[in-house]
């Protein structure tokens, strides 16, 4: 027997072993969900498995992880995704990680009409729809009134006054605010990258004279929300749900939405191109949209959902910060993001580098 | 004379027989480490060099050719980051030489018994717990509302709490700690093959410790301290989390740029380029390191 033929027939073995155990484990009812933190709470998972039977396997993660880890398998591994709305359409493109939802096996009449239909809109590549509408929240300021009463837009995290005491993330959501804030809207210049590669390289400079006043780059939120609760930190730009719930440690921590617009996001529910379970999907999104499912995960995130009828159910507490974050004028202004066209965000990238190396 | 013959024959015989079989025998033994080398280092470097030579153009159309290779060179920023960050992994590891060596030194030449073993064991011990433990444990030590800077206020020191996090200093203070270990034990090695007798010697030919140490200890240690160095010099250039967490919002790490390409900014083509650039750049610090040192690779590897 010639080697060759041996190694082969082991390699055929042991690939034959793993095929098997792969399909016993499709076998079982199972649905993989890449999700962020809070949205799938354990109380809801299980009640999800008592009336259907179908266990839910969580993985925790954020929009570039999520994009990453699907393309890295061309859209395999989980069988729903939790991206935000922006971020479907470009990736999509580019890298073909989801499939179209099947809208005849989702119950619209669970949705707040405008919120889907503008998910849907923002979410449509080629007739087909591959997003539809789950949280949603805003990027704006929280900010230490007593120690940083003064800041009202996101440029006064540039102010001398707070010198070492504030901060942002090195991302997107950054650049977008600082031009907001100078009187340009970016998301108009989206589809004339000359154009936008000129302005976000003007933001960029913008952000680099910052940063001598910048205590760090935050990157996750808990790094955050520490400093803010130790004093190390004063005022920063983060999103709303963060603000809330110091706010209820301390009511002298408040979310305000700035001056030039809290920047609007909505997570959704989108398919992996290639998951195993459908069904199992369709049904979570179905169940996840009734209002008391919606209501128990929106306060879980701390946040509020798409779903209709859930607001009656959410916290008074929460009613209460949001209200008050948000009188009918700040509202309106609300600057929601639309999708990303492709290679945006490779502009973007650069400036983004740039920044981290200036000194 | 007959049966010498035949049992030659026999011999070669049963050898002709043997051999393939042998062949065989070795070639399955060595499978499972062939099978993993290839698997899980040869081909996802091939692949890594192939998706290094693409270059977006257009979604989903991409074109071969130098472009990512060529960012690395034409953005100051990236090659600005590859050399802060090599200039800084060199200057742990001599931070970590200087640190380890007279610790080794100690362990290997003057310490006996029981206190031998303790000592060593004291090395070990932070690497009982992962490194992000060990990291998050600096961050505690000297966060501006941390234990060190309350202590400094306490003793009167400073007026009020200074931020020792998020600096360079911080990094590498991260990073000498990190890599300790794998720059003690090589060199214990090395210093306890050296004969005591050698060192009496040289002091009744009318050595002085600073001659002692420079003509026998180093020379004859030389090969330990190269691959403590390498080891430490590898370990530091590609660690990721170290740098990330201690450093602050100038302090730019080359596998952070990697790591930033290939996940946020789902720029895989450059992040394989940059990947190869640190392969092939720290090979040749490591190469040219030897090279100013006189040392043979092979030689330092036997060593550690």
């Amino acid at each position: 027997m010639n080697p060759f033929r041996v190694l082969c027939s082991v390699l055929a073995t042991v690939l034959a072993a793993i095929g098997l155990t792969t399909t016993a484990l499709a076998q079982e009812n199972k649905l993989r969900i890449i999700t962020w933190a809070d949205y799938a709470p354990a109380e809801v998972v299980a009640q999800f498995k008592k009336e259907t039977g179908i266990d839910v396997e969580v993985t925790l993660s954020n929009n570039e992880e999520m994009i990453s880890k699907l393309r890295a398998t061309g859209g395999a591994g989980f069988d729903l995704a939790q991206p935000s709305q922006d971020r479907i359409v470009g990736p999509q493109q580019e890298f073909g990680i989801y499939k179209p939802m099947d809208m005849s096996k989702i119950k619209t009449e669970q949705f707040i009409p405008s919120m889907l239909d503008a998910t849907k809109k923002n979410t449509t590549l080629d007739g087909k729809v591959y997003g539809l509408p789950h949280i949603w929240g805003t990027d704006g300021l929280v900010i230490n009134t007593k120690t940083a009463g003064k800041v009202g837009d996101y440029p006064d995290l540039c102010a001398a006054d707070y010198k070492g005491k504030t901060s942002v993330r090195l991302k997107r959501p950054t650049l977008l605010a600082l031009a907001f804030s100078s009187g340009k809207d970016p998301f108009a210049l989206y589809n004339d990258p000359k154009a936008y590669t000129a302005l976000m390289d003007d933001m960029g400079k913008k952000l680099a004279a910052c940063k001598a006043n910048l205590k760090f780059f935050w990157d996750n939120k808990d790094q955050l929300l520490n400093g803010m609760r130790n004093g190390e930190v004063v005022a920063a730009m983060m999103w709303d749900t963060g603000g809330w719930k110091l706010n209820s440690e301390n009511p002298d921590v408040q979310f305000i939405a700035p001056k030039s617009g809290a920047l609007g996001w909505i997570d959704t529910f989108a398919l992996p191109a290639k998951g195993r379970n459908d069904a199992a999907a369709y049904a979570w999104i179905n169940f996840n949209m009734r209002p008391e499912i919606a209501a128990k995960v929106a306060a879980s995130a701390g946040n509020f959902t798409a779903s209709k009828g859930a607001d009656q159910l959410m916290d008074p507490k929460l009613k209460a910060q949001f209200a008050k974050s948000f009188p009918e004028a700040a509202l309106k202004n609300i600057k929601w993001y639309p999708a990303v066209p492709a290679g945006i965000e490779d502009i973007e990238g650069k400036v983004l580098d740039r920044v981290k190396a200036s000194n | 004379m007959a049966d010498r013959l035949r049992s030659r024959t026999t011999a070669t015989l049963a050898g002709d027989l043997v051999a393939p079989h042998m062949r065989l025998a070795l070639f399955l033994l060595l499978a499972p480490a062939l099978l993993w080398l290839l698997g899980l280092i040869v081909l996802p470097h091939v692949d890594l060099a192939v998706l290094s030579l693409r270059t977006r153009v257009a979604p989903r159309t991409y074109e071969l050719g130098f472009g990512n290779y060529r960012t690395f060179i034409d953005e100051p920023l990236y090659w600005h980051t590859f050399v802060r960050t090599a200039v800084m992994s060199i200057f742990a590891t001599v931070c970590t030489l200087l640190i380890a060596f007279p610790a080794a030194w100690y362990i290997a030449k003057i310490a006996r018994g029981r206190a031998k073993s303790l000592l060593f064991v004291m090395c070990l011990i932070p690497f009982w717990v992962s490194e992000t433990v060990r990291t998050l444990g600096w961050m505690i030590l000297l966060r501006e509302s941390g234990v060190l800077p309350r202590l400094l206020v306490e003793l009167g020191i400073t007026a009020k709490p200074v931020e020792l996090l998020y600096h360079d200093t911080t990094i590498l203070v991260g990073l000498v700690y990190t890599s300790m270990l794998f720059m003690v034990v090589p060199l214990v090695s090395a210093l306890e093959s050296l004969d005591d007798s050698l060192i009496e010697a040289a002091y009744d030919l009318g050595g002085n410790g600073l001659s002692i140490l420079r003509q026998i200890v180093i020379p004859h240690a030389a090969p330990g301290i190269a691959a403590g160095s390498i080891i430490v010099f590898m370990l530091t250039l590609g660690n990721y989390l170290t740098p990330t967490l201690l450093g602050g919002k100038n302090s730019l790490w080359f596998t952070e740029q990697i790591y930033t390409q290939f996940i946020t900014r789902f720029n895989w083509e450059q992040g394989a380029a940059f990947g190869f650039l640190l392969l092939v750049l720290s090979t040749a610090i490591v190469w040219l390191g030897l090279v100013v040192t006189g040392q043979k690779f092979g030689d330092v590897m036997r060593r550690s």
